[in-house]
């Protein structure tokens, strides 16, 4: 994607441009058709040009173990027991591209983070100066610093994939189809026929996950118990933007400075602050004119390209 | 497959067991995925373990490895005493009306007819009972006690549910719940599939845990039925090509017998192998028998192969005795052979009981392995520590290394699962000096021919006539083998009803097997590859893939043997007269004059049914057997005999026969049974399995695969975890009486401890996909710990069945 599709970058106050017209993309990841079989987990390292250590196993099959700068997804596996039934819940786990990302709030470092008008989120490495904010942002404990280059890394949503017009990696290659990629509005139609589908199997509580306190998200799930989003390894309820951020942001971190650093960074913040209220209202008032596109094309195909 | 991947999709039911097909065969599971989304079908796993099938499946019960006759035994009982089977298609598909000689007989765990010196039986009384004209008696009404169907009705009239929980720790009401959801599909319009693998074939039971299952599909009438069949998964995307090439010493190309010392020439061998006519009318396919095997000796000895010279069958090696891997490792460790090619093969890693394997070796003068791979075979000289304790100065067995390319590095066909023959095109070349297995093979007979040229040397002649017409006789290409293998016209082939027409030209390719003759005049490497590469050119490498009927049948992509067939007994998906018993999913119907639809009729299409020709066209009764009057080595219907290591001392359906303990017919050569451990020592049942991560000992060389599940681990329940003191992740050694490996305690809700005959049974699973050669974590051959006995008919090893203890390492 250019710079044309830029809608929000992190710690900038400049005004994103709006010439061109976009529509909302988003992955569903249908936990009930999902195998685990970790196919997307490799599709992702070869499509990044990824390789993770070769681990250990800890006693799970979750492997590895948890995400890394070169772990962008991995599949969490959890045995539970609902209504006297044994299952085993199988989550892909990784960025969810929040339409409100904690990440970009977070992060200090002008364009180290930026929100695609399409609803990617992506990390701009170059720009990233590894203090880690956006980690302390991210209400799903997503991205990872690398030990190698200190910066942060965590899913594109293939980004450079998309921008040409092809899935992502991980859709591309999962072999039952559990991996769905399109419009947000087509993502949420499929799934309603998925829920249907769970329903009439005796998964009453069966539906999406798309969760508000973050604005909603990009990349959803399909959920068999979408009343306990925690049984899927500690998906969160309700998540949203951790107060703490902004108290960190504005207070605890200067604390923890002495001197000199603490009135520069103070002011810094304070000035990103300000910046970040203006790129808000721009935000909500762009959502708006992109839902009326949006209904103004409601009768097209799901676009691919976008 | 009788059926093909595709054809999942149309099943109402799929039932898992013997298998796991979400975790050893991803990309295929996505047809039983279709079915639940677009057909509302209901998946059902029948596991020791929760598997990732079970994950997403709508019912999961489980059952003690091992015991899945028991538990389909009750199913055929639950179907019979509650009338849940098709009785048209029964009464006129099956033997179910056939009579049974009076001398037959079943009484505490053993069959008529058992030699007990020998370890095997004779079936005489297993035959039909026949009248003056050679034609079996039948009772349309089934109701006569020899009838097969009241033999049947009998046989299994003990595996009530009560005994099912008992025997495979099903809990009752869980059995009861399958066995309902499998009776629905006894109507016409509801149809069954059943996915298994390698959880039936590694059993010493294995193949009768198949027929118990081909029983079940045939009572409700599911053979021959888009979305139904029986279906086995094969393990290596092209494992079903090899089957059909017959890459085994008992057998040649298309499932004919090799040649052996009881048929010293083709008159005696043609005669033993065809089989006459049983009734009147059928089509008793394998009649054709001369036609395939002569048309075979052709592709082998081309011009040199002659009527006066019985086209080269003398130039054949006969046979001996017993040919299977377990026979063929148990020679090499008793000193019988001196050298050994291991093409695409890693036997210390993949046959049961690696130190028998490894003992083995080391008594070879040499060792040829061809592989991409440095494989442990190749190393099975080199002390690895731990993982590969020996002595390499104390191993005189010379080892050579050729390298060979990977299957994406050249073209050729692969055969999927559902007989689909579909060509492929090499990705990338070879590195370094690998070479593709046939020019391997090519070089090495050029050079042994070369040295036979002079005439010197014991008995030069079959390898100087073999034919060998390629046109670089040291790289054969991949097009010029396949369209030996599809079949050509080495004279003019004549029309039978009218000689003056022709039907093929000498050195056209030929259209099918039809058009095989005895006499010498076609040449064909394997005639249900017939047709392959007719003279339309090589339709394995066809690409179309629309699909007119929507059941996914696709006739005009690849080619499925035999006679681009996708679904095999096809004529059984209709009813007598010809109509299909579902509309929905017709796949033949007869529509007055000729068999049409939407794929190649398995029965001469213009056929009518008035006719009664049956559609087990391969049987010369023409129906199929649910009583096995030949074919099965330990008796004409399953039986539930314990694993050979079991925790049970007795079989609970005989308790006082300890002879009906294991499987009677089982071969269990000298030496091991000794090495057969007892529930005292080794208390807990284990199987073997793979994971989805990796492929058997291969992808353990692949840095991305070894990412996915870098170490090895074994997997056990809460409660064996609790009575071990074994906690998560901890290190373990399990040990059986072959000996033992240490791996990562995966300690999961997902393997229950079951209640077998009153006592409680603890499964550990074994993972088997480490070694010590690649780039996981180093690790054991997980057949150090497996028993050295296999299926009494196949001969495959007994992975899934056996006895270990488990501590903290």
């Amino acid at each position: 994607m250019s710079s044309l599709d830029i809608q929000r970058r992190s710690a900038t106050t400049t005004e994103p441009p709006q010439a061109r017209h976009s529509v909302e993309v988003a992955k569903l990841i249908d936990v009930s058709t999902c195998i685990g079989c970790k196919a997307c987990q490799v599709a992702c390292m070869e499509w990044n040009d990824l390789r993770d250590k070769v681990g250990h196993n800890i006693g799970v099959y979750d492997n590895p173990a948890d995400l890394t700068d070169q772990s962008w997804t991995v599949m969490r596996y959890t045995e539970t027991e609902q209504n006297g039934k044994l299952e085993w819940l199988i989550r892909k786990d990784g960025c969810m591209h929040c339409a409100d990302p904690g990440c970009l709030k977070a992060c200090p470092s002008p364009g180290a983070i930026i929100q695609y008008t399409n609803g990617i989120v992506d990390f701009q490495q170059e720009h990233c100066i590894g203090c880690g904010y956006c980690i302390q942002g991210c209400p799903f404990n997503i991205p990872r610093l690398s030990k190698k280059d200190n910066k942060a890394y965590k899913c594109t949503l293939c980004s450079d994939r998309v921008t040409v017009g092809q899935a992502p990696a991980c859709v591309k290659t999962c072999p039952t189809g559990a991996i769905h990629f399109g419009t947000k509005e087509a993502m949420k139609d499929y799934a309603e026929t998925r829920i249907v589908d769970l329903k009439s199997r005796g998964y009453e509580k069966a539906g999406l996950y798309d969760p508000q306190g973050v604005g909603g998200t990009h990349v959803m799930y399909v959920l068999q118990h979408a009343d306990q989003p925690q049984l899927y390894s500690k998906l969160p309820d309700n998540p949203h933007i951790s107060a703490s951020v902004q108290l960190w942001k504005g207070w605890t971190k200067p604390l923890g400075l002495a001197g000199l650093g603490l009135i520069a960074l103070g002011s810094f913040f304070h000035f990103v602050r300000r910046g970040r209220k203006v790129a808000e209202d721009e935000y909500a008032a762009r959502e708006k004119s992109l839902a009326t596109v949006q209904t103004s094309q409601s009768d097209q195909p799901p676009a691919e390209r976008v | 497959m009788t059926n093909h991947w595709v054809d999942i999709k149309n099943a109402d039911l799929i039932l898992i067991m013997g298998g796991n097909a979400a975790e050893a065969h991803p990309c295929g599971f996505k047809w039983a995925i279709e079915a639940k989304k677009h057909r509302g079908a209901k998946l059902v796993v029948v596991d020791p373990r929760f598997t990732r099938s079970a994950a997403v499946a709508d019912f999961y019960a489980p059952i003690r490895t091992g015991s899945d006759i028991a538990f389909l035994g009750g199913v055929i009982n639950y179907l019979l005493s509650n009338n849940k089977f098709n009785a048209e298609y029964v009464r006129y598909y099956t033997n179910a009306t056939y009579l049974i000689n009076e001398s037959y007989s079943f009484a505490d765990g053993m069959f008529s007819g058992f030699d007990e010196a020998k370890h095997s039986y004779a079936n005489d009384s297993w035959q039909y009972q026949k009248g003056p004209d050679g034609a079996p008696y039948m009772d349309p009404e089934m109701q006569y006690p020899k009838c097969v169907l009241q033999l049947l009705k009998q046989h299994y009239s003990s595996y009530t549910p009560e005994m099912v929980e008992s025997v495979t720790g099903t809990p009752k009401e869980d059995f009861l719940n399958i066995a309902e959801m499998i009776g629905e599909c006894s109507k016409p319009d509801k149809v069954m599939t059943i996915l298994y693998a390698l959880g039936w074939t590694q059993h010493s039971v294995g193949s009768q845990m198949i027929r118990t299952m081909a029983i079940i599909q045939l009572l409700l009438g599911n053979i021959g039925m888009a979305g139904g069949g029986i279906n086995a998964l094969r393990g290596h995307a092209n494992v079903q090509g090899i089957t059909d090439m017959n890459l085994f010493g008992a057998n040649l190309p298309g499932y004919l017998a090799s040649p052996s010392d009881k048929e010293p020439n083709l008159q005696a061998f043609l005669a033993a192998k065809t089989p006459k006519p049983v009734r009147m009318a059928q089509m008793n396919y394998w009649v054709n028998y001369p036609k395939f095997m002569v048309s075979l000796l052709k592709a082998f000895y081309g011009p040199n192969a002659t009527a006066e010279n019985n086209f080269g069958y003398d130039w054949m090696p006969k046979i001996t005795g017993a040919q299977d891997v377990l026979a063929l490792f148990e020679q090499m460790h008793q000193g019988k052979l001196n050298g050994f090619f291991c093409q695409g093969f890693n036997p210390l890693a993949s046959v049961s009981h690696k130190a028998k394997i490894g003992q083995a070796l080391a008594k070879l003068k040499y060792l040829v392995v061809m592989d991409p791979l440095a494989t442990e075979t190749s190393e099975f000289w080199k002390a690895h520590g731990e993982y590969n304790d020996v002595k390499p100065e104390e191993v005189q067995t010379e080892v050579f290394r050729l390298p060979a390319n990977l299957f994406a590095e050249q073209e050729g066909s692969f055969t999927n699962s559902g007989r689909v023959i579909q060509w492929r095109w090499a990705g990338q070349n070879a590195p370094g000096e690998g070479k593709g297995d046939m020019e391997i093979m090519a070089l090495l007979f050029t050079k042994l021919k070369a040295m036979y040229a002079d005439g010197s040397g014991a008995y030069a002649e079959p390898i100087q006539k073999l034919h060998w017409p390629y046109r670089i006789p040291t790289s054969p290409s991949p097009e010029e083998v396949a369209k030996e293998v599809s079949g050509y016209a080495m004279a003019d082939v004549l029309d039978p009803k009218d000689p003056t027409k022709i039907l093929a030209k000498a050195g056209e390719q030929l259209a099918g097997f039809a058009l095989l003759r005895d006499d010498g005049s076609t040449a064909c490497g394997n005639w249900i590859y017939a047709g392959s590469w007719s003279q339309a050119g090589n339709l394995m490498a066809r690409r179309d893939n629309s699909d007119p009927s929507g059941l996914g049948q696709t006739l005009n992509w690849g080619f499925a043997w035999p006679a681009n067939r996708r679904i095999l007994y096809n004529r059984a998906s209709c009813d007598v007269s010809g109509k299909p018993w579902d509309a929905s999913r017709t796949v033949i119907k007869w529509n007055g004059k000729a068999w049409v639809g939407n794929d190649i009729p398995d029965i001469r299409a213009d056929t009518p049914p008035s006719e009664s020709v049956g559609p087990f066209i391969m049987n010369p009764e023409g129906v199929a057997r649910l009583f096995a009057i030949q074919g099965m080595k330990e008796g004409p219907f399953p039986v539930h005999y314990e694993p050979f290591e079991s925790p049970l001392e007795a079989n609970p359906f005989f308790p006082n026969n300890a002879k009906a303990r294991n499987n009677p017919a089982a071969r269990v050569f000298k030496g091991d049974g000794d090495n057969f451990g007892k529930a005292a020592d080794f208390p807990h049942v284990a199987t073997t399995y793979r994971l989805v991560e990796h492929f058997h000992y291969w992808t353990k060389h692949s840095v991305l695969n070894a990412i996915t599940q870098p170490e090895q681990f074994v997997e056990i329940g809460e409660s064996l975890a609790k009575e071990a003191g074994i906690g998560h992740g901890d290190k373990v050694r399990v040990s059986s009486k072959r000996g033992h490996i240490e791996a990562v305690a995966v300690v999961t809700k997902r393997i229950r401890s079951l209640q077998i005959d009153g006592k409680l049974v603890h499964t550990v699973g074994i993972p088997l996909h480490w070694g010590f050669k690649g780039v996981t974590r180093p690790g054991y051959l997980a057949n150090t710990l497996t028993p050295y006995v296999g299926d009494a008919n196949t001969q495959t090893p007994e992975f899934k069945s056996f006895l270990v203890k488990i501590e903290k390492a």
